[in-house]
């Protein structure tokens, strides 16, 4: 008998013509790991809440069966249901940050689960707290206890969020997208602690996750979703293996792949950084003690030449995205930015002005990215008004309405608000704002981070394709080496604001020089599920 | 959804706050009317039409020669002589009511205060004048001078709030250690002294609570702007080299707006209230200036005639209670929540 067994279970929320989830049917053993991977939209995180009885408002939800252990729950009263949640099932979040009550210290967080099912005295709940800190890898200390969530990192909140939901025992966990928020090599470690909880308690764990490399290494079973619908569903190896489904196939093809086009060796240097240096001041020690300095970028350089893709690797707070605003000169840092033989760090504000059509930024966030009381048209004409003034309102116009379709994008598109986009078209609409005053150079801070492997591989060929046809410099930076392996020529490793290895990609990724780098390498390349199944 | 602007939105979701519609509606109505209060109270007739020649008293002054009397001063409609002149040979239009907030009604046959009557609806006060003739008055004052106070004080205040917040570091940080200071004077206290050595009038009473209520936005809109700046699109529009004017009024401030509005229906409140309670204290407008403070003042020392405060109370009760649903309403569409999904709802 199996742990969890669902039947035709549909969600809706206007029109039960248009499910959000249609029909869809699984079952899930104790001490198996079934994975539901499917793009944003696809139903995956409303199927898990409609176990939990955690839909939102407006959702309806008609199944023919949700059963636990043969029991079918939707027979059950509200009250008993509502014990499920936190006692026979405990849940993991993607966000931990924010999954996790910031005025709480770590005792309460956990303490609280265990006090609401079980009834413990102080003592007992906090031996309990200690317990759980153990088996999520965590320090078993009285410290650890009483530490606030910010006190944490991100992979110590998910593991205090797993502490969390195995605080009653349960029999079912189910993680939604529980490594999205956090490093590669962070991800792996949660799931391999989530792999061996599976193994020692017997647990059925739901993983939901849009990272088919991530399932193919961890999962037993997958159950692709597209559309509210099951389209395949089966033996993990089977599935990543020989889908098929074309919507399977079209998922692991969007895998980003391929090379960057080669560049002529003799392209001219474009932009030359010499040593560039900024420090965050830090908490002051005493009152009139110095305050400390943390590295932000200590002691960067590199070249870019005309027409080549340089990657910027590195994990949260390792100083990318700071390198990127001061070469935008957004902040002010120590050192040289050198932009066509031109020394901008020796400009002043009203001086930069004309250089800054030279180098243009498109953001990692497309719904922060683009001021949403603009329309498309007036966001990517902006930079036309600032450096040519000379135009009028027509050629201004024409300009944006040649733009847009070089994205991409309909044609009608510069009418409509940002809100009405998708992710990925949002992504096109901040190329084309970026694009439109003809720039050499565009910094692209993690553009792809944020949409779906399909949409993704979208833009990467958009961005390939402008190089190709325009001549551009791309300073690409990402946390996924490998949207970065098929898109740069040479690669800067970055860690804690240092440089700790720059050379071209491809050797870089075969012989890396650092172990940090292999460990980073290894962490997202060998879990292509096509070649190995966790046993 | 296509082309339709977050204002639209907004709108409608206002909309769909009934109560706040209809206030809004309400408190309109009222206000109009009290913008042409002279036209619905006043001493002077509308229209007079003498020897088949019309005039026009309550725009233009007329001596009393202009209607065969002796006097080269201004004609007082309301003295029989002068009105018998007038109907000999014509007529007069007078407004619903024939008083003005200061018209002394020298034909009261009982001591002022007077108690509602025929002639006065609401009564008298205690120096003989009509009660809903300065209640009209009175609501007009107190939403001018709210109006006026609030556009004012909200202008400094978003100015300097989004300064602070654009550029932060040492401006903020002086700028907030001014505010802490600055907001930590009595102004009820400093009101009462600065008017015991000048008599303050509608203008300095406004521009010394200026001095004192810029202040209520500007935590807010620097909020806004801290967090605004770091924001992509900001950086997107630095990146650009956008000038900074254009940055904080095109990209910064329409989004900060949305705080800031809210908040306008309670300051508009408030600045009332505190006109009322200088009023109430004597320490307000000039004597004999229609107030609605005043009018509470004369209930409170005339307690055998209880039309006085209960009129006040009422009209304030209904005005202050009006813009507070009018804001309920405001901030409801404003809160993205209810206008997300109230463009959910739509196909």
């Amino acid at each position: 008998m199996s742990l969890l067994r669902l039947r035709e279970l549909s969600v809706w929320f206007d029109d039960p013509a248009r499910p959000a989830v249609d029909r869809v049917s699984l079952d899930l053993d104790a001490g198996r790991m079934l994975a539901l991977v499917g793009e944003s939209g696809s139903g995956k995180s409303l199927t898990a809440l409609s176990i939990l009885d955690l839909l939102p408002g407006g959702a309806h939800r008609r199944a023919r069966a949700i059963e636990l252990d043969g029991d079918n729950v939707l027979d059950w009263p509200e009250s008993r249901r509502r014990a499920l949640r936190g006692g026979r099932i405990g849940t993991i979040f993607q966000e931990p940050l924010t999954a996790l009550n910031p005025l709480h210290r770590v005792e309460k967080q956990i303490g609280e689960a265990i006090r609401v099912h079980q009834k413990l005295g102080g003592a007992a709940v906090r031996r309990r707290c200690l317990e759980l800190l153990e088996q999520v890898d965590l320090p078993a200390s009285e410290d650890m206890l009483a530490r606030y969530p910010h006190q944490l990192s991100g992979g110590q909140r998910q593991r205090v969020m797993i502490a969390m939901a195995l605080a009653n025992d349960p029999q079912l966990l189910i993680a939604d997208e529980p490594t999205t928020a956090l490093d590669v090599t962070i991800q792996e470690t949660i799931l391999e602690l989530l792999k061996r909880l599976q193994r020692e308690r017997h647990l059925g764990v739901l993983l939901i996750s849009h990272d088919l490399g991530l399932v193919g290494r961890f999962a037993e079973d997958v159950a692709v979703m597209h559309q509210g619908r099951v389209v395949e569903y089966g033996d993990t190896d089977r599935v990543l293996n020989r889908p098929e489904h074309d919507y399977t196939r079209h998922l692991l093809a969007a895998e980003p792949g391929g090379r960057p086009r080669p560049t002529a060796t003799d392209a001219p240097v474009l932009l030359r950084a010499e040593q560039l240096e900024m420090h965050f001041s830090g908490r002051r020690r005493g009152w009139l003690g110095a305050r400390e300095t943390v590295a932000a970028v200590d002691g960067v350089s590199f070249d870019l030449r005309r027409g080549e893709t340089l990657g910027v690797v590195g994990e949260s707070g390792s100083g990318k995205s700071t390198l990127a605003l001061i070469l935008l000169r957004l902040i002010r840092a120590r050192g040289k930015v050198v932009l066509l033989d031109q020394s901008l760090d020796t400009l002043s504000g009203r001086a930069l002005r004309p250089w800054r059509k030279h180098m243009q930024v498109v953001f990692q966030d497309p719904y922060g990215s683009l001021n949403p009381r603009l329309t498309v048209h007036q966001a990517v004409e902006e930079g036309l008004r600032v450096h040519h003034k000379s135009l009028n309102a027509d050629q201004r116009a024409e300009r944006v309405r040649a733009l847009l379709a070089e994205v991409g994008l309909p044609a009608d598109s510069g009418d409509r608000y940002p809100h009405e986009f998708s992710g990925g078209q949002r992504q096109r609409i901040a190329i084309a704002r970026a694009l439109i005053l003809e720039p050499d150079l565009l910094i692209l801070d993690e553009p792809t981070s944020a949409l779906d492997r399909s949409v993704q591989a979208q833009v990467l060929a958009l961005l390939k394709d402008l190089q190709q046809r325009r001549g551009l410099s791309y300073l690409f930076i990402s946390h996924d080496l490998k949207v970065v392996r098929a898109i740069s020529h040479r690669l800067l490793v970055m860690r804690h604001g240092k440089v700790i290895e720059h050379g071209d990609t491809e050797r870089v990724f075969e012989a890396p020089e650092q172990a940090y780098t292999r460990r980073l390498i290894e962490a997202a390349f060998n879990r292509d599920g096509k070649q190995a199944v966790a046993q | 959804m296509r082309t339709e602007a977050i204002w639209h939105r907004q709108w409608r979701a206002f909309r769909r706050n009934r109560r706040g519609l209809w206030s809004l509606y309400l408190f309109l109505v009222l206000f109009v009317v009290s913008l042409g209060a002279e036209l619905v109270a006043n001493d002077k007739p509308i229209a007079v039409r003498y020897q088949g020649e019309l005039y026009w008293p309550v725009f233009q002054v007329y001596p009393e020669t202009a209607f065969g009397g002796l006097f080269e001063t201004e004609a007082n409609y309301r003295d029989p002589y002068v009105r018998e002149l007038i109907e000999e040979d014509g007529w007069m239009l007078w407004p619903p009511i024939r008083y003005s907030y200061d018209t002394i009604n020298y034909e009261l046959t009982v001591p002022a205060p007077a108690p509602p009557s025929a002639e006065n609806w609401l009564g008298t006060d205690d120096q003989g004048r009509d009660v809903l003739a300065r209640l009209i008055y009175g609501f007009r004052l107190s939403v001018l001078f709210g109006l006026i106070l609030t556009v004012a004080s909200s202008a400094i205040g978003i100015v300097v709030g989004a300064l602070q917040g654009y550029y932060g570091g040492w401006l903020d940080l002086a700028g907030q250690r001014f505010l802490e200071i600055w907001s930590s004077m009595p102004i009820l206290y400093l009101i009462i002294v600065i008017s015991s050595f000048v008599v303050p009038g509608f203008w300095t009473l406004l521009v010394i609570m200026l001095l004192f209520s810029w202040m209520t936005l500007v935590d807010l809109v620097r909020a806004e702007f801290l967090r605004a700046r770091n924001l992509d699109y900001v950086r997107a529009a630095q990146a650009l080299g956008v000038r900074t004017p254009v940055i904080l009024f095109r990209h910064m401030l329409p989004n900060a707006m949305v705080a800031t509005l809210t908040y306008l229906p309670f300051v508009l409140n408030a600045s009332v209230i505190l006109l009322t309670s200088l009023d109430f204290i004597g320490f307000g407008l000039p004597p004999g200036a229609p107030s609605l403070g005043e009018l509470l003042g004369q209930g409170k020392a005339n307690l055998h005639a209880p039309w006085l405060g209960l009129s006040a109370f009422v009209t304030l009760a209904l005005m202050l209670s009006l813009l507070v649903f009018v804001g309920e309403a405001v901030r409801d569409a404003f809160d993205p929540r209810k206008y997300h999904a109230d463009a959910g709802e739509r196909p």
